[in-house]
């Protein structure tokens, strides 16, 4: 068996994708009406890579996982609650806005700076994961950044697979264009990977391994520095949801073959 | 303002694209460097604009030009708002949705040029080349078809009769492809399902449309069977019309969603579809 990993993800919250999202203008820049107020979710992508990570690590004994969080410390801790069921982990918290409106380079810079700070963390042998894109930003970038600014210079981006070997080589497949995969082969650690959906469903909630990670998050969140991250260099000129609503004919009564005519006309138009 | 404009296409690694990059971004000497947001580009140029020390920001869908001033425009949570901004620093890569590059490019009046890329950094990593994310067959997805075909969870749970319908569903779904060249979306409950994963082999989490998923562009869209939730639906913000079939008149697609939903059989509908189609 291969030496234990150290695999450090990145993600953070993002709010439930079944809310409706409200721009309004805060002194801080753009934000989301009542965002304290909106139940969150572990970033989709990001959660796929703490899934993926516990995987690879249950697989080699002694491998261990840090989540590393830039968030709302309150909000990091209601949604600790049902992410510590998922997995064992270790958290390492920094306590700062997150969302579409913050600047990812400051974000970049205050996640690099955590895991830098964090004992144990030794970035030359790490596996840094997070996923492809945020659903708040949605820019991809901030994994880059944090990648470059520890130093990682082998990275994958839109994985949904990985085969690990034992001398700590690996294989990725990569999303790329028209439904294909780009498979590449990486000599090494130290990599960073940025996850799309992976292979592996949601774990189950396991209320013992919530238990046990509890016991070190509650602790990592007390102590989760304050960090001010802002819009950075950007200045935002207009924030809007357009109008998608469309008037939808429904139409209840008629045959299926009328319905079929119907849709083949449709198409030809 | 100094505008250029770099295509760059095919595929590369990392370690390698990140300082040529980086070097193409320098040597442009230019305010603001337009590149298209194809795999390639978005696997490395953010981290090569930080290593050249210019600003990046990704998924541009617009960009207006006014004396030294530039405004961008792009989404914020999956499609959902949309924000215009923007920056100071210089230079700053813009970094379009591929799908509007050439559109940016001309409104701005700058003709895109192939950089030089000396591709000759150290690396641990090698390219084994691209495959189909379809075992052994060719892909569904098709980003320049005219429509997005969305089969939903529907196609795989019991029918009227109490039965699942597998097989049909899957002979519907295909024959609907092959006649009509359409691009095949999913639903993510679809993707999700490990009986859809054995019994349509032609599909994979690749199609998924949505918050996870991806956000096409098609002139026209038909879901089937599919409910319309909204992290569904935030992946058809690019979709110009859109159709539905479903049994449940009360569906997502019902709420202002699409501008016509069928509610029917889509088992009966598809069949007489790919009929009509021949
Ligand atoms: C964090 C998060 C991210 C998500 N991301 C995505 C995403 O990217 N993409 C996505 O799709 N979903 C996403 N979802 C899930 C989303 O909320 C829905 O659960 C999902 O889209 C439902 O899929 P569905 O409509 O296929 O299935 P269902 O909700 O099960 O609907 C099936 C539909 O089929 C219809 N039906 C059944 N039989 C027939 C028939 N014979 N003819 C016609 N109609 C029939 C039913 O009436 C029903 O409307 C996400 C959810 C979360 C929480």
């Amino acid at each position: 068996m291969g030496k234990p990993l150290n695999i450090i993800v990145c993600g953070s919250l993002v709010p439930d994708p079944l809310q409706t999202l409200e721009p309004v203008t805060t002194p801080q820049g753009p934000g989301l009406k009542n965002e304290q107020m909106l139940p969150s979710v572990l970033d989709p992508w990001a959660a796929c890579a703490l899934y993926e990570a516990a995987a690879l690590a249950k697989a080699r004994a002694g491998s261990k996982v840090t989540l590393v969080s830039v968030g709302p410390k309150a909000k990091l801790q209601q949604l600790m609650m049902t992410v510590a069921q998922k997995a064992p982990f270790q958290l390492v918290a920094v306590n700062a806005p997150a969302g579409g409106f913050t600047d990812a380079m400051e974000t970049a810079a205050a996640l690099a700076k955590a895991i830098k700070s964090t004992p144990g963390l030794d970035i030359s042998t790490a596996l840094l994961f997070g996923g492809c894109a945020s659903a708040s930003r949605d820019a991809g970038v901030t994994l880059q950044f944090v990648a470059e600014m520890l130093g990682i210079s082998e990275m994958f981006n839109a994985v949904d697979s990985i085969k690990l070997e034992e001398d700590d080589s690996f294989t990725v497949l990569e999303r790329v264009e028209g439904g294909q995969y780009l498979s590449s082969t990486c000599k090494g650690l130290p990599a960073a990977i940025g996850w799309a959906t992976g292979s592996l469903p949601e774990p189950p909630n396991n209320p013992q391994t919530g238990m046990m990670n509890m016991r070190g998050i509650m602790p990592a969140l007390m102590k989760a520095p304050a960090v001010d991250i802002g819009t950075g260099g950007i200045s935002y000129v207009s924030v809007e949801v357009p109008a998608a609503r469309r008037d939808t004919v429904v139409k209840k009564d008629m045959s299926v073959d009328a319905i079929a005519a119907e849709i083949v006309e449709w198409m030809k138009g | 303002m100094t505008i250029r404009a770099f295509s760059i296409d095919g595929d590369g690694t990392h370690s390698q694209d990140v300082p040529a990059f980086a070097a193409a971004i320098k040597e442009a000497a230019a305010d603001l460097v337009l590149v298209p947001g194809n795999s390639r580009v978005r696997r490395s140029m953010a981290a090569a604009a930080l290593r050249a020390g210019a600003a990046v920001d990704t998924g541009i869908v617009d960009v207006a030009v006014e004396g030294d001033m530039a405004t961008v425009r792009r989404w914020v949570y999956r499609q959902r708002i949309l924000a215009a901004f923007s920056r100071v620093a210089r230079p700053w890569v813009v970094v379009t949705d591929p799908a509007l590059f050439d559109e940016i490019c001309a409104k701005l009046g700058v003709k895109p040029e192939t950089p030089k890329l000396d591709l000759a950094a150290d690396t641990h990593s090698w390219m084994n080349g691209r495959q189909s994310a379809v075992a052994g067959g060719e892909s569904t997805i098709r980003p320049d078809a005219k429509m997005l075909f969305v089969a939903g969870a529907g196609w795989t749970k019991k029918q009227a009769d109490g039965a699942l319908h597998l097989g049909e569903a899957a002979a519907a779904i295909t024959g609907f492809l092959a006649r009509s060249g359409a691009s095949l979306g999913s639903s993510k409950s679809l993707v999700d399902m490990p009986e859809a994963a054995e019994a349509f082999k032609f599909m994979s989490h690749m199609n998924q449309i949505g918050q996870t998923g991806s956000t096409p562009r098609h002139a026209k869209g038909l879901a089937t069977c599919c409910h319309g939730e909204e992290p569904h639906v935030v992946g058809w913000r690019f979709i110009g019309e859109r159709r539905a079939v479903n049994l449940d008149a009360n569906c997502g697609w019902a709420q202002g969603k699409a501008d016509v939903l069928y509610v029917a059989d889509a088992f009966a509908v598809m069949a007489k579809v790919n009929e009509l189609l021949g």
